[in-house]
């Protein structure tokens, strides 16, 4: 699946409920489908500045491919990251480097997240785009 | 005096807001305060019809600008009951106001000298004693908290001792609701020929406070805490106290004359007044505090308990839910936490439901730091907040603990 596909799968997903409170239900559901960053990798320099929860965020390098693992304490970032990871997970450094995520407008997340939380969300992207930057190095 | 509670509501516009398909719940006065009608049009009445700079002009508009500030100041000195007009002096807010006593009175202390807080203070109240502390080679103190999120005064006769010079204490914590014994503070203070600060940003709004009365030094607030607009505050301080006192900061309106070589400085109020005040914001929060005085404040002390006593009780009901800040003498302020729940998760699901609280750690890390904890969901009432509202918050509260669990 390109990564438009994915975008456009979460698109179809999110149009089913109408009200906020589903949606809201639904993200909580897709955290719990995170895949988890390792106990030991849940250090301080894991952690995105910038979220008013704890959010740890780990990547490594599989082939030309990066995987992103990560965790949260509170249980809607979780599901947000677990959005994102959705979506670039096992894409070319380049492509993450280059992701518009416009997807994120269109399911209302941009405007939905209190203004903290949407610093947060803009902080876990750009983290995911450091990440992607530095592995492309490697 | 009954309060019309539903009159009262239809005086505040913001009130009939819908947030998506709910209505509006406002559960975070104690951030600030919305405005009623009577604010909102005196605002725009000034910059319609009367804006104009003060103390400065002869012209007409000048000199109607300059009576309704000073005007503004004598609503103000009665509503605190200061002994002169002179004594209060305006600010950008509480901050400003700790930030000007800091600066000010402490150049008059030596190293050594002793600045005594409490473990319950806004940030505003600690950092401001932190950098003349450190500047100026102070001592700073502080009360310790217990359980219940009272001052813990069963040392108090030691840390407030000869050499302690300023006591800076607030009123009522923001983050737990206590309301501190002050005068039993100020009359242990006076002993050792102590000033005291009281932070009164969390009480005037609630209660009334006499400043002669309970015989503070100084005492701060804000203007948009009590219905009022943002970015105006107050500092009272005794006369002889605040001459005793260097400028805090040099410009325009504070002095008497200006050479190149020297200047003297103006009487009080103005002394502590550089610069081009902000106007509106004085004459709006003399408007405000003229619309809080027609009511019986001892009415709107005794619905606000009426209201904390409600929401305690029903949000005992929930499982797993812990309230800091267990007093028996509280304002209507509620800081909880739900087992096995993230403020911030609690927080999202209330706002998506129409609800307005806070969470984090309310600028008062030192108590969550207390309580070993990141933050707390903060509810706070105002008196044109219903139990009505309070029901509605405990039903989407239980609804989001089910999403969550
Ligand atoms: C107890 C207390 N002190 C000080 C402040 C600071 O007030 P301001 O931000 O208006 O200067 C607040 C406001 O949150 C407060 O609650």
């Amino acid at each position: 699946m390109t990564i438009t596909e994915k975008e456009q799968g979460l698109i179809d997903s999110f149009s089913i409920y109408d009200d906020w409170m589903d949606k809201y239900e639904y993200i909580i559901e897709l955290g719990k489908d995170l895949p988890l960053i390792s106990e030991d990798q849940k250090t301080d320099e894991n952690i995105i500045k910038g979220c008013q929860s704890t959010v740890w965020l780990a990547a490594e390098k599989r082939e030309d491919k990066i995987i992103f693992t990560a965790d949260a304490d509170a249980i809607i970032a979780k599901g947000i990251i677990a959005i994102l990871i959705e979506v670039m997970s096992n894409e070319s450094p380049d492509t993450i480097i280059n992701a518009k995520l416009d997807f994120l407008k269109e399911i209302g997340l941009q405007e939905h997240l209190s203004p903290t939380r949407s610093n947060g969300l803009v902080a876990m992207v750009k983290q995911m785009k450091m990440y992607a930057l530095a592995l492309k190095m490697k | 005096m009954t309060l019309d509670i539903s009159a009262i509501r239809k005086e505040f516009p913001i009130l009939k807001t819908s947030i998506g398909k709910y209505p509006l719940i406002y559960f975070d006065n104690g951030a600030t305060a919305q405005k009623p009608q009577a604010v909102i049009d005196c605002i725009n009445q000034y910059y319609q019809a009367e804006n104009a700079n003060i103390h400065r002009g002869v012209h007409h508009l000048s000199q109607l600008a300059t009576e309704k500030y000073e005007a503004a100041r004598g609503v103000i000195k009665s509503y605190i009951n200061a002994a002169h007009d002179y004594e209060v002096i305006f600010t950008k807010g509480t901050t400003d106001g700790i930030n000007l006593v800091a600066q000010s009175f402490g150049k008059l202390l030596q190293p050594g000298d002793e600045i005594l807080i409490s473990q319950m203070e806004h940030h505003s109240n600690i950092v401001p004693w932190q950098m003349i502390a450190e500047e100026r080679g102070l001592q700073l103190r502080y009360i310790p908290i217990n359980e219940r999120g009272e001052l813990d005064l069963t040392t108090i006769d030691e840390l407030i001792n000869n050499n302690t010079k300023i006591v800076a204490i607030t009123h009522i914590s923001n983050a737990l609701g206590t309301i501190n014994p002050i005068e039993e503070i100020i009359e242990k203070s006076h002993k050792v020929g102590a000033k005291v600060l009281i932070d009164a940003a969390q009480s005037l709004q609630h209660t009334t406070v006499d400043v002669q009365k309970i015989d503070c030094d100084f005492l701060v607030f804000s203007g948009h805490k009590i219905f009022g607009p943002t970015g105006v505050g107050i500092l009272y301080g005794k006369e002889d106290v605040l001459n005793q006192m260097p400028p805090y900061q040099g410009g325009g309106d504070m002095i008497k004359t200006v050479t190149l070589e020297k200047t003297t400085y103006n009487n009080l109020p103005h002394k502590f007044e550089a610069g081009t005040p902000n106007i509106v914001g004085g004459i709006g929060l003399g408007k405000a505090i003229e619309w809080l005085s027609q009511f019986d404040l001892e009415a709107i002390a005794q619905y606000e308990q009426e209201l904390l006593d409600y929401a305690t009780e029903k949000l005992l009901k929930i499982e797993g839910l812990k309230i800091f800040g267990t007093s028996a003498k509280k304002c209507a302020t509620i800081s909880f936490l739900i087992d096995n729940t993230h403020p911030y998760d609690v927080g999202t699901l209330l706002n998506q439901q129409g609800i307005a609280v806070r969470t984090g750690h309310h600028c008062t890390q030192p108590i969550m730091d207390f309580y070993k904890i990141p933050g707390t969901i903060r509810a706070s009432f105002s008196f044109y907040n219903t139990k009505e509202e309070i029901d509605l918050f405990i039903g989407a509260l239980n609804k989001a603990v089910m999403m969550l669990k």
